[in-house]
């Protein structure tokens, strides 16, 4: 298995740690990568509405460097994925991918065809790769660890651009915990929204959202979280101390990353999953969990 | 075969807190989800409360929450939501109920009114019969005109559940008939009004709006379609717009400098809450401190993609094009 590595601006930013446990687990699951270092920032549906056509032709851009390399594409941020499907589902219509190739061909001499298919990580676990593979490697036992799911909006809406069957009730991250010995938690929250894009704008608001979504996993009784979504990762992982005293309570669930969950399982130290650079330290569920082997 | 009807139950004036309660109900071959519950208010239980009229997806009473979820009953094949022999009903969300399935919708109604949702043309222009709009100005908000005030999109709206303020995605998606309406005037006090506090960047994206839609209004899309009207006509004065600078020119660059394909995560905060804005800049010291002491702050040399060339190019010729259409 192969694919193009579309990291997004956050691995490669804030969240360090994500790009390391990809690479760590992408490694130990057989699963080639080649970063595309060429790429864009998605836009993030920011871009796209400065300019819609500016944006749909930066995607453009990069499903045509993947088909230079004839790969799909694999990404690892919730929100590129549901940005970069919804610009595919756009293009899907011929007429749109000629206006929006013709742009792109003016400045960089390149096309897209649509051809190349995108999918965030945990797709690709879930649909291609097999979740008994992945259990057959699994090196870490996790039983006892109570894992709260947390999907983000960008996979599971608006439907139309949702390739996760059945958005309404998704079970792809209950499976996948499931899968490597931990146990899935349900709660209200786990599909709502973690307020990420407004805090620039109205960050009481941001910080209620991923609150009310953090502190319902910790009521039902979560060790952690873990989420495809970088974003999603941010406002409730390096902003917990800010939600914790707005909301005037002490918190401490650690975020984990999609990778992150599935490379603890696989074996992989504080370090190598990048554990320690997270605000929210490891707690004591986790840490004994590794400290076991 | 039976299916069990799980229905929230409650009266504002005798309960102290809304229950469940379960009916039994064979669902009749192609009936609705509106049909059932006639079914049961008729032959089980004649106090159930809920809404209807039209019964064709028209006038917009019907709206419950189905398994969590915001649609119309009678839209709605019951069938199709029935997930291991049992189906949730609900009241519709961020509105307070007052008997069983009926909310109390004066909220919905009050915000709608903020943004003055009739025609406010030029006077001084006079026409000879009435005034005339090409097909092409109609398209542009068509998709609005079809909202039929259900509030679907209300009671599932991520923000409003965190803040009654929010102008809400109904509110804004009749903010953006108006604003794009050939033959109204008051376009830019419209805009003005809208990128404010609670207005059109309060919203997440969280797209529950649009997935809850029974109509092709579509709020986030109209949500979009503000936003970009606003930053084309300058409304740029609010974090929201500057967020959005922050991304423009931090992948494409500022007047045809800099720009490095990638988001420069150090830039966008402070060029959100506006660079001569001590107290907000003030306020991002903290997170950027912890993550700082974590190393996890994002690289101060921002990472630039390697054929950036093109990238810049793309932006700069777009640029050429903002300034044509101006
Ligand atoms: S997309 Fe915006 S308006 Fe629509 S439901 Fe989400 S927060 Fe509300
Ligand atoms: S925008 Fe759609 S969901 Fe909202 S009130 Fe109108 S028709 Fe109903
Ligand atoms: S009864 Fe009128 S919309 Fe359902």
């Amino acid at each position: 298995m192969k694919y193009a590595l579309f990291t997004g601006c956050v691995a490669k930013g804030a969240g360090r740690e994500l790009m390391a446990s990809t690479i760590y687990a992408a490694e130990r699951l057989g699963i080639q990568l080649v970063e595309m270092k060429d790429a864009t920032c998605c836009g993030a549906g920011v871009i796209q509405e400065d300019n819609p056509l500016l944006a749909d032709a930066l995607n453009a851009r990069t499903f045509a460097l993947a088909e230079e390399q004839g790969l799909d594409i694999m990404t690892i941020c919730g929100t590129c994925q549901g940005v970069m499907r919804t610009a595919q589902v756009k293009m899907d219509d011929p007429k749109y991918r000629d206006k929006v190739n013709s742009e792109l061909k003016k400045d960089t001499g390149r096309t897209y065809a649509g051809k190349t298919k995108v999918k965030h990580f945990y797709q690709i676990i879930h649909e291609e790769y097999g979740l008994n593979n992945l259990a057959l490697r699994v090196t870490r036992n996790l039983k006892g660890l109570k894992v709260a799911p947390f999907y983000g909006c960008y996979v599971l809406r608006p439907h139309e651009y949702s390739d996760t069957k059945v958005p309404d009730r998704p079970d792809y991250l209950e499976k996948m915990i499931g899968a490597v010995g931990a146990t899935p938690i349900d709660y209200p929250e786990k599909q709502k929204c973690c307020g990420f894009p407004i805090l620039m704008t109205n960050k009481v608001n941001s910080l209620q959202l991923s609150g009310n979504a953090v502190i319902g996993a910790l009521e039902a009784g979560a060790d952690c979280i873990v989420t495809p979504c970088p974003l999603c990762h941010l406002n409730m992982d390096s902003y917990q101390p800010e939600i914790e005293s707005m909301l005037g309570r002490r918190i401490g669930l650690p975020i984990l990353h999609y990778p992150q969950l599935v490379a603890l399982a696989l074996g992989a130290s504080l370090d190598d999953m990048k554990l320690n650079t997270h605000i929210v330290r490891p707690n004591k569920a986790m840490e004994s969990l590794i400290k076991k082997d | 075969m039976a299916v069990k009807f799980i229905v929230s139950r409650y009266n504002s004036e005798t309960d102290a807190k809304p229950y469940f309660q379960e009916f039994s109900l064979d669902i009749p071959k192609g009936a609705t989800l509106l049909d059932c519950m006639n079914l049961i208010e008729w032959q089980q239980d004649g106090t159930l409360t809920f809404r209807m009229s039209c019964r064709s997806a028209i006038c917009g009473s019907c709206a419950l929450r189905v398994n969590g979820h915001a649609r119309l009953a009678c839209k709605t094949q019951a069938v199709d939501v029935v997930y291991e022999g049992a189906v949730k009903i609900e009241p519709i969300g961020n509105m307070n109920v007052i008997k069983d399935l009926a909310v109390d919708l004066e909220p919905f109604w009050e915000s709608l009114e903020k943004v003055s949702p009739w025609l406010m043309p030029d006077e001084s222009i006079k026409y000879e019969k009435e005034r005339l709009q090409s097909h092409e100005d109609q398209l542009k908000i068509d998709h609005a005109s079809t909202c039929i005030l259900c509030a679907s999109c209300y009671s599932d709206c991520n923000v409003l559940n965190v803040d009654p303020k929010f102008l809400g995605p109904a509110t804004l998606a009749k903010a953006q008939r108006f604003v794009f309406d050939s033959r109204d005037a008051e376009t830019e006090a419209r805009l003005d009004y809208l990128s404010k506090l609670h207005g059109m960047w309060d919203c997440t994206h969280c797209a529950e709006c649009s997935t809850r839609c029974p109509t092709d209004a579509k709020p986030l899309s109209r949500i979009k379609e503000l936003r970009t009207a606003a930053m084309s006509r300058g409304f740029t004065n609010n974090n929201g717009a500057r967020h959005v600078l922050g991304f423009r020119e931090s992948v494409g660059g500022f007047k045809g400098f800099g720009g490095g394909g990638m988001l420069n995560e150090n830039y966008i905060p402070i060029r959100s809450v506006g660079f001569f804005n001590l107290d907000g800049i003030f306020s991002l010291l903290p997170v950027g401190f912890r993550m700082f002491i974590r190393r996890k702050n994002p690289p101060l040399i921002p990472h630039i993609i390697e054929k950036i060339g093109e990238v810049r190019k793309m932006f700069r010729r777009f640029d050429e094009y903002r300034k044509e259409s101006k």
